[in-house]
């Protein structure tokens, strides 16, 4: 091509140019000394003859250049030696834009990750859950979805799952496991082809425990298998039973619920063995959810109206065991809107308040960007009378602006990505297989790239009418004081606009660190302080029935007799823990036909031990508490809180002694009632809840919860190895968690923690954006002003006059934007309230805290500006001109 | 064309229109190889001086015809023994100034049509 070689042989050409001009002017002025006039005069006239030699050479040489590239070459070459004459400013600018950038590059990842990203799945697309018309679960009983699974019509293939927890050993090492319990068909329904070996098909099931094979993740093969391509075929132990390993998942394939990867998959006949539900019971809806491809041409519509007249006729045929059966069909990523609406709420609300930080950023850049428009007025003046174009000039500022924004652009994903990489090897919760894969991807990097485009575009914006409206004679005439106007200009506006910003997110993370901290000093129903818990299921451990029962009471005996322990209550499932109790439809005693509409409430239930109210710390309001003698031979009784007495009975009064039925029957007398206490979550509002003996419930899981003798000294105690020793002496084979109360709570705390901490960050990037914000404008209009403020000073000013005559502007624009920021965000929580407990906006707390902080960013932000202001010098300055 | 007679402010410093500086480059150049500055003044002088034609804005101009080898260019040394650089007419050159010209008489005559209906005047 012409102009690569053009490229080479430039130098040369632009020489001979340049001697070309110079020699022409010489021939010119020696004419003009030939023709009598004096040498200085001669060379003058024949370079006003000439013209604009600067101008005439650019042009000749633009001739030669590849015109777009080449040009931008320059300018950012011009860009980059404008900003390094301004160190501080450039760092300043870049800082604040690689900031608000990672902060959108983070949340777009995470809202990539968790909303836009489909399952690894073939044909995400098509793939849908059955969730309930009624409410926002899944759960079905395993005779329901063979049903749905055999008449529908519109699935390519429905599956089910089940999560649940077993011992896996290989050897001897038994360690615990997440397993998914899939139906036969799941994977060949998915669409999913093995990595290694093979999977199970619905062939292969013939009834319950008929086809003892597991499938191992992945990721699982390669942490506890080494990548062994020989565990095809090998016999481990399953809950001390044996199955064959059959094969390993793909490795993007984590089962299709979003954040929680389970480490194998068993199919779901083998529920007997592991815990699980009765696949016989109609009523027991263990399946945790079911799902499938829709088949080409069927909308979700359709297939919803074909499965809730499926749903009617399977209601219809068992009353007794089968409630209302509506469907809605969901995304199965998040758990249908279960985990998906809070999440897209919350990612929502984020992604907004991190576009409102770059929106902050951009209007902080482009008054920073108009001030040193302002300052280099002379500059651009003089420049403009030398014969540069405007449109030079601006292209100049404008590259300046996004050398910048790519600059902070880069930086600000740079830092993102490494904060995301942290964040997926991150597992929150110890003991569960959490993960939260926010890896960036292609998308994040052209989505932060764009941003950082287009705010530099947009803060560049700002001086182009302020370069375009200059004059250059005025300006080198008069210099640079120019009028201050009375009105609020487009900067003053920019200013309010940060601040507003910046106080909406200082008010919606106070708001939620309020929240936050109120709701973990909240009391729950249960003391949290000064109590252990040790949790193991027996039934992994072999033991069953009465020898289970037996096992609990020396477990609880052995713990008792240690020193330090006060009591030790025993339960099945504990509230505001994971498996947080079971729920259970309650019948009034009148009901006869106990079929599942006719159900007064569903109650949370747990089975406990006489001790527990004690050592748990709930109290008892009325009644008795259960006693040794309520055990298998004596009538059924129940402890009820009182949201079940007042639902159920209508008042605690007419509660305590009343019966009430269970599903199967049962009639059950209330002997007690107790507070009300939070179960599943904190936000929840109060919930009924029962609570039964043990002794009348037995069950395998036991959860030993253990309060210490008052003023134990914990740190000389080792209360935790304590018992941990005291019940290895029991079972050495024992697998026991040993952990304080407040472990297990971690996860209904989990989203809140997250949020607060979210809005924390945001809200110390909004602190400081309105920092400098505030701080260059404040200092901006002394530097201005400092002839007047000294004129004033030498007039007789007092010190609270020059400041007011100084900052009372700053201090006005500071308070109408925290007065418009401070609304806004009241507003903003009630999105918060979905996501932290007692996230609430009338707090004057946090009303005194938001007016006391942007009091406080200001005056930080004006500190030095008012310095400067007070310490003017009238002589010094008045001299100077 | 009311511009090409006006003589050049330094407002407006550019062409006279697109093309017809190179035009009468080329046409110089066409009768005599010359450098630069002689090229400013056979302009000047042939026109009676009613195109003050900025001097400068000739050398973007040849680095255009130089660039599409309309011209080519030498340095030498003239015969009053300056060093110059002297500029030649190529065949492209005659070429594209014989279609300019024939052009450019073209739209002279319609725009002189326009403006004087009455007479029908060519030259």
């Amino acid at each position: 091509m012409n102009w690569i070689a053009n490229i080479f042989r430039r130098g040369k050409l632009y020489n001979d140019l340049s001697e070309e001009i110079r020699l022409h002017i010489d021939e010119r002025a020696e004419q003009l000394m030939g023709e009598g006039m004096s040498p200085a005069e001669a060379q003058r006239t024949a370079r006003m003859a000439f013209g604009n030699r600067a101008v005439q050479e650019e042009r000749s040489r633009e001739v030669w250049q590849w015109p777009t590239l080449e040009s931008i070459v320059a300018d950012v070459r011009l860009a980059l030696r404008q900003l390094r004459r301004s160190p501080g400013f450039t760092m300043a600018a870049i800082g604040t834009l690689a900031l608000a950038i990672g902060a959108n590059a983070v949340v777009f990842s995470v809202l990539n990750a968790f909303l836009l990203r489909p399952l690894k799945v073939p044909h995400p697309d098509s793939l849908y859950a059955l969730h309930h018309g009624y409410d926002l679960t899944a759960n079905q009983s395993y005779p329901s979805y063979v049903d749905l699974r055999d008449r529908n019509r519109s699935f390519d293939g429905l599956v089910a799952y089940d999560v649940s927890a077993a011992v896996l050993d290989t050897g001897n090492n038994p360690s615990s496991v997440w397993t998914e319990d899939v139906s036969g068909n799941y994977f060949d329904a998915l669409g999913l082809q093995p990595y290694l070996g093979r999977f199970f098909h619905a062939g292969d099931e013939h009834g319950p425990n008929s086809a003892p094979y597991i499938v191992l993740t992945y990721d699982y093969w390669h942490t506890h298998f080494q990548d062994d391509r020989g565990v095809v075929g090998r016999v481990v132990q399953v809950n001390k039973h044996p199955f064959t390993i059959l094969g390993v998942a793909p490795a993007e394939f984590n089962g299709t619920l979003l954040f929680f990867n389970p480490e194998c998959f068993v199919p779901l006949v083998e529920d007997p063995f592991l815990g699980g539900g009765d696949l016989n019971a109609r009523g027991n809806d263990f399946i945790f959810e079911t799902l499938g491809h829709l088949k080409p041409g069927v909308t979700p519509a359709q297939a919803e109206a074909e499965l809730n007249s499926i749903g009617a006729s399977i209601q219809k045929t068992y009353p007794k065991d089968v409630g209302k059966m509506t469907f809605a069909l969901k995304r199965p990523n998040l758990y249908g809107d279960f985990l998906g609406r809070p999440v897209r709420a919350f990612i929502a609300g984020l992604m907004l308040l991190t576009g409102l930080i770059l929106l902050a950023a951009c209007a902080n850049l482009g008054s920073l960007f108009a001030a040193r428009a302002a300052d280099r007025s002379r500059e651009v003046a003089l420049r403009l009378a030398l014969g540069s174009s405007r449109k030079r000039i601006l292209r100049g500022l404008f590259t300046e602006a996004i050398m910048i924004s790519l600059a902070g652009g880069g930086i600000g994903l740079l830092g993102s990505v490494v904060l995301l990489r942290a964040l997926s090897a991150w597992q929150p919760l110890p003991g569960f297989p959490i993960h939260l894969a926010v890896n960036p991807d292609a998308k994040v990097y052209v989505v932060a790239v764009l941003l950082a485009l287009a705010s530099g575009l947009l803060f560049g914006a700002v001086p182009v009418r302020q370069v375009l409206r200059t004059n250059p004679y005025e300006v080198v005439k008069a210099g640079t004081g120019s009028a201050a106007g009375k009105r609020m200009n487009a900067r003053d506006v920019l200013l309010v606009v940060q601040i507003a910003i910046c106080a909406v997110l200082v008010t919606s993370s106070l708001v939620a660190v309020r929240g936050l901290v109120r709701s973990l000093h909240a009391h729950f129903g249960f003391d949290v302080a000064h109590i252990m818990l040790a949790e193991t299921d027996l039934g992994m451990a072999g033991y069953s029935g009465d020898r289970a029962q037996l096992m609990q009471k020396q477990m609880v005996e052995a713990v008792r007799a240690l020193p330090g322990v006060e009591s030790v209550g025993l339960a099945d499932s504990l509230p505001l823990a994971v498996n947080g109790g079971s729920s259970s439809q309650i019948f009034t005693d009148a009901t006869t036909d106990l079929r599942p509409s006719n159900a007064m409430a569903n109650a949370i239930a747990y089975d406990i031990s006489p001790e527990y109210f004690h050592a748990a710390g709930t109290t008892l309001l009325s009644g008795r508490n259960f006693t040794e003698h309520d055990d298998k031979n004596s009538p059924r009784v129940a402890v009820v809180n009182l949201e079940f007495a007042r639902k159920i009975f209508g008042s605690p009064a007419s509660a305590l002694g009343g019966y009430f039925k269970m599903k199967n029957g049962t009639r059950i007398q209330v002997v007690g009632i107790a507070e009300n206490g939070k179960y599943a979550s904190l936000t929840e509002d109060p919930q009924p809840a029962t609570f039964f003996p043990i002794l009348q419930a037995p069950n395998t899981s036991t959860i030993l919860v253990v309060r210490e003798r008052p003023g134990l000294d914990t740190e000389a105690f080792q209360i935790g190895a304590t018992i941990r020793n005291a019940l290895h002496r029991v079972d050495s084979g024992l697998q026991v968690t040993v952990e304080t109360r407040d472990k297990p709570m971690e996860s209904t705390l989990f989203g809140p923690r997250i949020a607060t901490i979210a809005l924390g960050v945001l809200g110390v990037m909004g602190a400081m954006l309105s920092i400098t914000g505030i701080f260059g404008m404040a200092a901006n209009s002394v530097s201005k002003r400092l002839k007047e403020l000294g004129i004033r000073v030498a007039l007789g000013a007092q010190r609270k006059e020059v400041l007011q005559a100084a900052l009372g502007r700053a201090f006005k624009l500071l308070a109408i934007g925290s007065g418009v920021g401070l609304v806004l965000g009241l507003l903003a929580t009630k999105v918060l309230a979905f996501i932290v407990y007692q996230a609430t906006p009338r707090d004057p707390l946090v009303l005194a805290g938001v007016v006391l902080a942007m009091a406080a960013l200001g005056l930080l932000a004006t500190w030095i500006p008012a310095q400067r202001a007070l310490s003017v010098n009238p002589l010094a300055l008045l001299r100077e001109e | 064309m009311p511009e090409v007679n006006k003589p050049m402010t330094e407002t407006n410093s550019r062409d006279l229109f697109p093309g017809a500086l190179e035009m009468m480059i080329l046409e110089s150049l066409r009768r005599q190889p010359s450098h630069g500055y002689a090229l400013v003044q056979h302009i000047q002088q042939r026109s009676n001086n009613l195109l003050q034609v900025e001097e400068g804005s000739l050398y973007p101009a040849l680095q255009r015809l130089l660039k599409s080898k309309l011209v080519k260019a030498e340095w030498g040394v003239s015969s009053t023994n300056r060093r110059i650089r002297t500029y030649q007419i190529t065949a492209a050159g005659l070429r594209h100034l014989e279609q300019q010209v024939s052009s450019f008489e073209r739209m002279f005559e319609g725009i002189a049509l326009v403006l004087n209906p009455g007479k029908a005047t060519t030259n």
